[in-house]
């Protein structure tokens, strides 16, 4: 299938080539341009299979399936508006002086990588591979944590490293694991680790290992997904990095670092029949949820809290598909799409109002409306739509959720509405000064880029008026798969 | 033949152990690094007389893919890293050794409990060593959590990395080629980061003490 092929092959080529003319002024735009391409290869994709429904190719070795493929159109769209957004973003940068024609061809050729990396985790079918593409990814990223070479980026990239490392290491002897369950029941021949295979054989897998398996798989896929306990890289490489890089970390890494461990799950609620998985996930969930809005409230760094934020959200979806059922896995897989959109526009216009103000310490950017209202709006926009406010996608999906909880799992309802009363309250507090007030702070030298923004933000607006049919349709079979 | 050969495993994994337990309480880099290139060897052996008790090609493969990257490249990389960072007779003196072993050696009795109803079920010739296995992978895991400086810290990864393909070996004759290349891919570049942080770390802070990144914290 040619169409799958460009989708992983047009970014791996941008990251070669960028590889030696990414320090051009011309990268900028070349690296829109594969970005674009991957992003119409993916559209061709997804019509496909609207058409034909779902498929298999090239030895069962990738597959498209209503669960990754909503993810991979969303992480080629969001991987094009933030390439669109680092044209201006990284030529103002280079004018500050941060970045040198080498850190710049270090990270065009680097989100490239990057974006193939996650785009290969999406779409194999093998679990190896999936646990192959994640590690990719942290190694794509991690130098691009630190290009600033500041003594803070550098400690967070160097505990971004050494942290994902450490938990993918034990996603890796999770994946030992039910490569032994499948051995025994698939044999040594190499399809034992298809995903596919292991889900028509899910129930004669043994399921004692598949439950060491599955503890393993959600501590080392759950590392990079940001979950409380094992967070603590999360909001130093968000916020210490570049913003666009920002961006994808959190609007496209958690996604897929949460589908990793859905995936396990599928297979490990087969072999179980009991709702283990499911309370690990509510538990990881719960408790992200609540230490992540206390920990807003405690932020500087505009870009430290919004990180704090995402964790807060991914911890919404796992309790979502840990909570199960038809419903809940309808909210958890619309979350994950309005948050990937609305989480990332907020981030570019975080990344321009710290650079009109040169700090990312809130209490010193002031004002942002008279200076440049588009950053303004889409800032104060933006943050509405995270914590919830209606009409935005982000109220559907948490509405759901909490109206499932209420029925299902009654005693966690106050804790959640707790923990999103916190995080409201503390994010609105910072950000209202930083849109509205006096300012002192001078514009940007270059026009911002602002239609990435706002083309997020409507999405996010329409997901929470009309959700199109065949989304719906898809939402609705993976939600079946995921199961309760 | 095939008791005898399964001996021998055994005896390769409980080296395997020794030798996490030797790094642990080892103070100086340069014998870290030999340790730590005895320990790539003695897995090469492992996965080489598995193969051959079990008549698995893929894993003298396994096993040559190992021996090119454990014991020749990386240990090469540490060695031209301590150098050039002259590092090379360092030495690590606030680490509280028999607290670790005796830490360490709760580590492992946690382990080989944990893999016992698991190991039952495998059917390989190396099933008794995945307790090892998990206890190694811990035993590193506890390295990596107590050393200071920057390059300790990276070989109790490495070793972390080691004893999962030991695991690897020992419950499943090996993962399937195509992921195994992968994963060797991921170490090598992982190592090549790694050598490329050391200098920026070193440019920015003068040392390669990692208590100087420990800024980032909530207040």
């Amino acid at each position: 299938m040619e169409a799958l092929a460009s989708v992983l092959g047009l970014p791996l080529a941008g990251g070669l080539l960028l590889a030696f003319v990414g320090h051009r002024d011309a990268a900028r735009d070349v690296n829109a341009a594969f970005s674009f391409a991957t992003l119409v290869a993916a559209l061709v994709l997804m019509t496909h299979v609207i058409e034909s429904g779902p498929f298999m190719v090239w030895n069962k070795a990738f597959f498209i399936d209503p669960l990754n493929v909503f993810l991979v159109t969303l992480t080629a769209f969001v991987g094009f508006t933030t390439a669109l957004f680092s044209r201006p973003y990284m030529r103002i940068e280079r004018d500050h002086g941060k970045m040198t024609p080498r850190r710049m061809r270090l990270y065009h050729s680097a989100y490239q990588l990057f974006n193939f990396t996650m785009l290969l985790a999406l779409m194999t079918n093998n679990m190896g591979i999936l646990w192959v593409a994640m590690e990719a990814a942290t190694l794509a990223t991690v130098l691009l944590v630190s290009v600033y070479r500041t003594a803070a980026s550098l400690e967070a990239a160097w505990k971004y490293f050494i942290l994902c490392g450490v938990g993918i290491a034990q996603a890796l002897f999770g994946t030992v694991l039910l490569y032994m369950a499948a051995e025994r029941v698939l044999g040594s021949e190499g399809g034992a680790l298809l995903w596919t295979n292991l889900d028509a054989v899910k129930g004669q897998l043994e399921p004692n290992i598949l439950t060491l398996s599955f503890v393993f798989m959600i501590l080392g896929y759950g590392t990079k997904a940001g979950f409380v306990p094992v967070h603590n890289w999360l909001p130093d490489a968000h916020a210490e990095g570049p913003t666009p890089i920002s961006a994808v970390l959190s609007g496209l890494l958690l996604n897929v670092a949460l589908y990793a461990i859905l995936r396990c799950k599928v297979l490990t609620d087969g072999a179980l029949h009991t709702h283990l998985a499911g309370n690990l996930m509510m538990g990881f969930g719960l408790l992200s949820v609540v230490a992540a809005a206390f920990f807003i409230s405690r932020q500087r760094d505009v870009k430290r809290m919004f990180a704090y934020s995402s964790i807060e959200h991914v911890g919404l979806m796992a309790f979502a598909f840990g909570v199960g059922g038809p419903v809940a896995n309808f909210a958890g897989l619309l979350h994950m799409t309005v948050h990937s959109l609305i989480k990332s526009a907020i981030f570019f216009a975080v990344g321009h109002a710290a650079q009109n103000a040169g700090t990312q310490i809130m209490s010193e950017i002031r004002g942002l409306l008279r200076i440049s209202p588009t950053v303004g709006w889409g800032l104060m926009l933006g943050t509405l739509a995270i914590l919830g406010m209606p009409p935005f996608g982000v109220f559907a999906s948490e509405f759901l959720i909490l109206t499932t909880a209420m029925r299902v799992q009654p005693w966690a309802t106050p804790l959640l509405l707790l923990a999103l009363g916190v995080a409201f309250a503390s994010v609105f507090r910072r950000v209202q000064p930083m849109v509205f007030g006096e300012s002192s702070m001078q514009p940007l030298a270059h026009p911002p880029a602002l239609l990435p923004t706002f083309v997020h933000l409507g999405l996010g607006l329409m997901l929470g008026l009309y959700i199109p049919p065949y989304l719906a349709e898809w939402y609705r079979q993976a939600a079946k798969m995921i199961g309760g | 033949m095939n008791a005898l050969l399964s001996q021998f495993v055994n005896l390769l994994a409980s080296a395997l152990l020794m030798l996490s337990f030797a790094m642990i309480s080892q103070r100086r880099i340069l014998s870290l690094i030999h340790l730590f290139t005895l320990q790539g060897a003695t897995l090469v052996a492992a996965t080489i007389l598995v193969g051959y008790a079990t008549n698995q090609p893929h894993l003298y493969f396994s096993a040559g893919l190992t021996f090119l990257l454990k014991v020749v490249a990386i240990p090469l990389l540490l060695h031209r890293a301590i150098d050039r960072l002259n590092v090379r007779w360092d030495i690590e003196t606030l680490i509280n050794i028999p607290t670790m072993m005796i830490v360490g050696i709760g580590l492992v009795i946690f382990a080989f409990n944990l893999a016992l109803p698991i190991a039952k079920l495998s059917a390989t010739v190396a099933r008794g060593t995945l307790g090892i296995a998990l206890a190694c992978v811990l035993l590193s895991f506890m390295m990596m959590i107590t050393r200071a400086k920057a390059i300790p810290q990276v070989i109790g990864f490495l070793s972390m990395e080691n004893a999962l393909f030991f695991a690897a070996t020992a419950a499943t004759y090996g993962m399937p080629m195509v992921v195994e290349l992968g994963i060797a891919l991921d170490v090598l570049v992982g190592i090549l980061i790694l050598g490329v942080f050391m200098f920026q770390i070193r440019e920015q802070f003068d040392s390669l003490d990692i208590r100087h990144l420990e800024r980032l914290k909530e207040e």
